[in-house]
């Protein structure tokens, strides 16, 4: 099962490879990974998306915890966050296929941020399941690259 | 203001940490920290290889529960630390280890003698760090030692470039410490800790199993005095022996691969474990699903992440042992005020009956000299008041089996990384922190060669241990091994013969006897220990006596291997 935790940290060098390094040493996989400093600068989060049991995600919090530079961790429950990840996509299109395209872009309230001769670029926000839905859309057209962003999360209502 | 240098800094922030001695060896970035060195009254013991300083600095702070101090230059200096700090890392020892680093403008270049530490020692230290800037330096020597000797003790290395060392600073300059995120529970949760009262007043059949972390929290007397009260027995990890005297008819020794049989069958009887600073490693344990089958656990620990790792936990506390006991002793004393004392007698007869029935036992009849007979006489010797550190293997088992430990502090082994080597440089740490007292290296033929040259830091350093070499020209831990699981296949272990130890310890200017037979076995202990100089007496024990009784891998620690 996925999880998504969010891991606060003193925002110092180094921190990064201590966190991902404790993943790596405990035989877990790093699904997905962002890293951005929050409203204080001195205080970075990491928002982490990895595949495991119970049982192992609870030890690898409590491992987390015993890094001296991570501030606080949250196991976020995805029933009650907001998650988004971007992507852009770069799919072919000629004269013949860019209207089909446009049409599908903005279905998904997508945006087109580069036009070529035989290509576009496409900036899609939103969670997985509607990026992976574009994503296949896209697809029969060709599609030439495809850059993400980790997930990012954040949880409704009122500050915790 | 008077400027000093990032070197000077260094020294005077260590006198203000209280340290007095460091181990270590000079290199090339480190030159600076040793000009300041000179000037300073901190004792510096040189050792011959930087692994032999960070196992020092381990056994300095095993036996005085103070933070060791190692340094080490950059490079294969610091590389050269490594083993030593994974083996305080595993063992939970409090220790800052410094490192000398190439310049920061060099850093990232492959340098010479550049390595890139911090990132090599980070799954084995609880913390470090890489100084940056000359402003940071006081305060990252006070956070790591911060770190190192609260919480969870453990090894913090500090990474120094060599221009740091030498840029100038104000003297007075302070930063406070800024640790946000490291704030180590000590007191437990008084609800959890009234459950597990109650659970321990209903329980039949408890044991209490007390680890190193008894030990490294100062909890052995809190620990004597609730066991007093409420007539628990008692059974140690290896680091945890001492923690309870082992003389009490309430001790049950060291559990496990090579624990006492009657500790093992009691875990698998009890009804109820009262785990304290332990970890539940698999040479206690065993086969994990089966071990204490019919346990409840209470488990009290300073580190949350130990509690339900490998067992599953019933009533957890996070806390200090020693707060935490004392809060339990309170708050049992209430209870039993109210509600009776529970009647132990059934359990604690039945304890006695499996002390009774499967002692520890070797051939006492042998003429030959049985290791067994050796560390015996070597408890009768000092009358159980010597430190007594080992190496790792069939020594090691022996030391623990037939010395009889009953003050903390008083075993120096490495325990989680098995450190072969460790034992005779953290017998000299262990020396110099306990000038007082006697210390005791049983040593195995193997594992000294790994270290055979801090025999040199020993002898001019002035630092008399004394040696008990349990000699059987094997790496006799593998080769039983190889004897009971690979149809004694002896493959690399025979080491038979390849040196004489004597005149090993004579080339170094210290003293050595030999002993062959049975009887020559306690005046050459005497005179050892009369002997104000590092000795080492050569004994040629059995060669293929086995470490009995013996749990094979993987299996149920009810299930023991015994001698016939």
């Amino acid at each position: 099962m996925n999880h998504i935790i969010s891991v606060l940290v003193e925002n110092k060098s180094g921190v990064l490879a201590k966190i991902s390094g404790l993943f790596s040493r405990r035989g877990f996989n790093i699904e997905s990974l962002a890293v951005g400093t929050t409203d204080d600068e001195k205080i970075s989060r990491v928002t982490l998306e990895v595949n495991a049991e119970k049982h192992s995600i609870e030890q690898i919090i409590k491992q987390l915890y015993k890094l001296i530079n991570v501030i606080k961790i949250q196991e976020l429950n995805p029933l009650n966050i907001v998650e988004r990840e971007l992507v852009l996509i770069k799919v072919s299109a000629d004269s013949k296929t860019r209207p089909e395209i446009l049409e599908i872009v903005s279905v998904f309230r997508a945006n087109i941020v580069d036009v070529a001769k035989k290509t576009l670029m496409i900036e899609i926000t939103g969670n997985s399941r509607k990026v992976k839905a574009l994503e296949d859309l896209l697809r029969p057209f060709g599609i030439l690259e495809l850059v993400r962003t980790g997930k990012i999360a954040c949880t409704r209502g009122s500050k915790n | 203001m008077s400027k000093i240098t990032g070197a000077q800094m260094i020294v005077k922030c260590l006198k203000e940490e209280g340290v007095d001695v460091v181990f270590g060896y000079p290199g090339g970035k480190v030159i600076p920290l040793y000009d300041a060195l000179f000037d300073s009254d901190i004792r510096h013991i040189l050792v011959r290889h930087e692994q032999g300083a960070a196992h020092a600095a381990d056994g300095y702070a095993r036996v005085t529960g103070k933070t060791g101090v190692c340094i080490a230059t950059s490079g294969p200096g610091g590389t050269n630390l490594v083993t030593g700090i994974a083996n305080a890392h595993m063992d939970s020892i409090p220790m800052v280890a410094i490192t000398g680093q190439v310049s920061t403008a060099q850093i990232g270049t492959d340098a010479f003698q550049e390595a890139d530490i911090t990132g090599i020692a980070a799954p084995i230290t609880k913390h470090n760090y890489l100084v940056k800037t000359i402003e940071d330096l006081p305060r990252i020597i006070k956070e790591a030692f911060r770190v190192a000797s609260t919480g969870r003790p453990g090894p913090v290395l500090i990474d120094i470039p060599v221009d740091i060392t030498t840029e100038l600073i104000d003297e007075n300059f302070k930063v406070d410490i800024n640790l946000p995120g490291y704030k180590p529970t000590l007191k437990g949760n008084l609800k959890q800790v009234k459950q597990a009262v109650k659970i321990i007043a209903e329980s039949k059949k408890p044991i209490i199993f007390a680890g190193g972390g008894i030990i490294s929290s100062g909890a052995s007397d809190i620990l004597r005095k609730f066991v007093k009260a409420a007539k628990i027995p008692v059974i140690t990890s290896l680091l945890g022996m001492g923690s309870f005297p082992e003389t009490d008819q309430l001790s049950l020794k060291m559990a496990g691969m090579h624990g006492t049989k009657y500790a093992n069958l009691a875990f698998t009887e009890t009804d109820l474990i009262i785990a304290v600073g332990v970890r539940f490693d698999d040479r206690v344990t065993g086969k994990l699903s089966e071990f204490a089958p019919e346990a409840d656990v209470v488990h009290i620990d300073i580190d949350p992440a130990e509690i339900g790792k490998n067992i599953k936990v019933l009533v957890p506390i996070v806390g200090d042992a020693k707060i935490v006991l004392t809060d339990l002793l309170s708050e049992y004393e209430k209870y039993t005020k109210k509600k009776g004392i529970p009647d132990r007698k059934e359990w604690l007869s039945r304890i006695k009956k499996l002390k009774e029935d499967y002692p520890l036992k070797y051939d006492r009849k042998s003429s030959k000299v049985k290791p067994a007979y050796v560390v015996e006489k070597i408890y009768e010797l000092t009358k159980g008041d010597a430190i007594i550190c080992t190496e790792v293997g069939q020594n090691q088992m022996w030391a623990a089996q037939f010395y009889k430990f009953t003050k903390p502090r008083t075993l120096v082994s490495s325990g989680g990384l098995g450190t072969m080597g460790f034992g005779l440089p953290a017998s000299i740490g262990a020396k110099i922190g306990r000038s007082d007292k006697t210390v005791i290296d049983i040593s195995g033929d193997g594992s000294i060669q790994m270290v055979s040259q801090e025999l040199s830091t020993a002898v001019t350093n002035k630092v008399a241990v004394k040696i008990m070499l349990l000699n059987n020209g094997y790496l006799g831990m593998v080769r039983q091994w190889q004897e009971f699981f690979w149809n004694k296949r002896y493959s690399q272990t025979c080491i038979y013969n390849c040196v004489d130890f004597v005149k090993l310890v004579e080339a170094y200017g210290g003293v050595g006897l030999r002993v062959k037979k049975k009887d020559e076995v306690e005046d050459a202990i005497k005179k050892a220990l009369e002997i104000n100089n590092l000795v080492l007496v050569d004994f040629w024990i059995d060669r293929e006596e086995n470490v009995y009784p013996m749990v094979a891998p993987n299996s149920s620690i009810s299930e023991m291997l015994e001698s016939v």
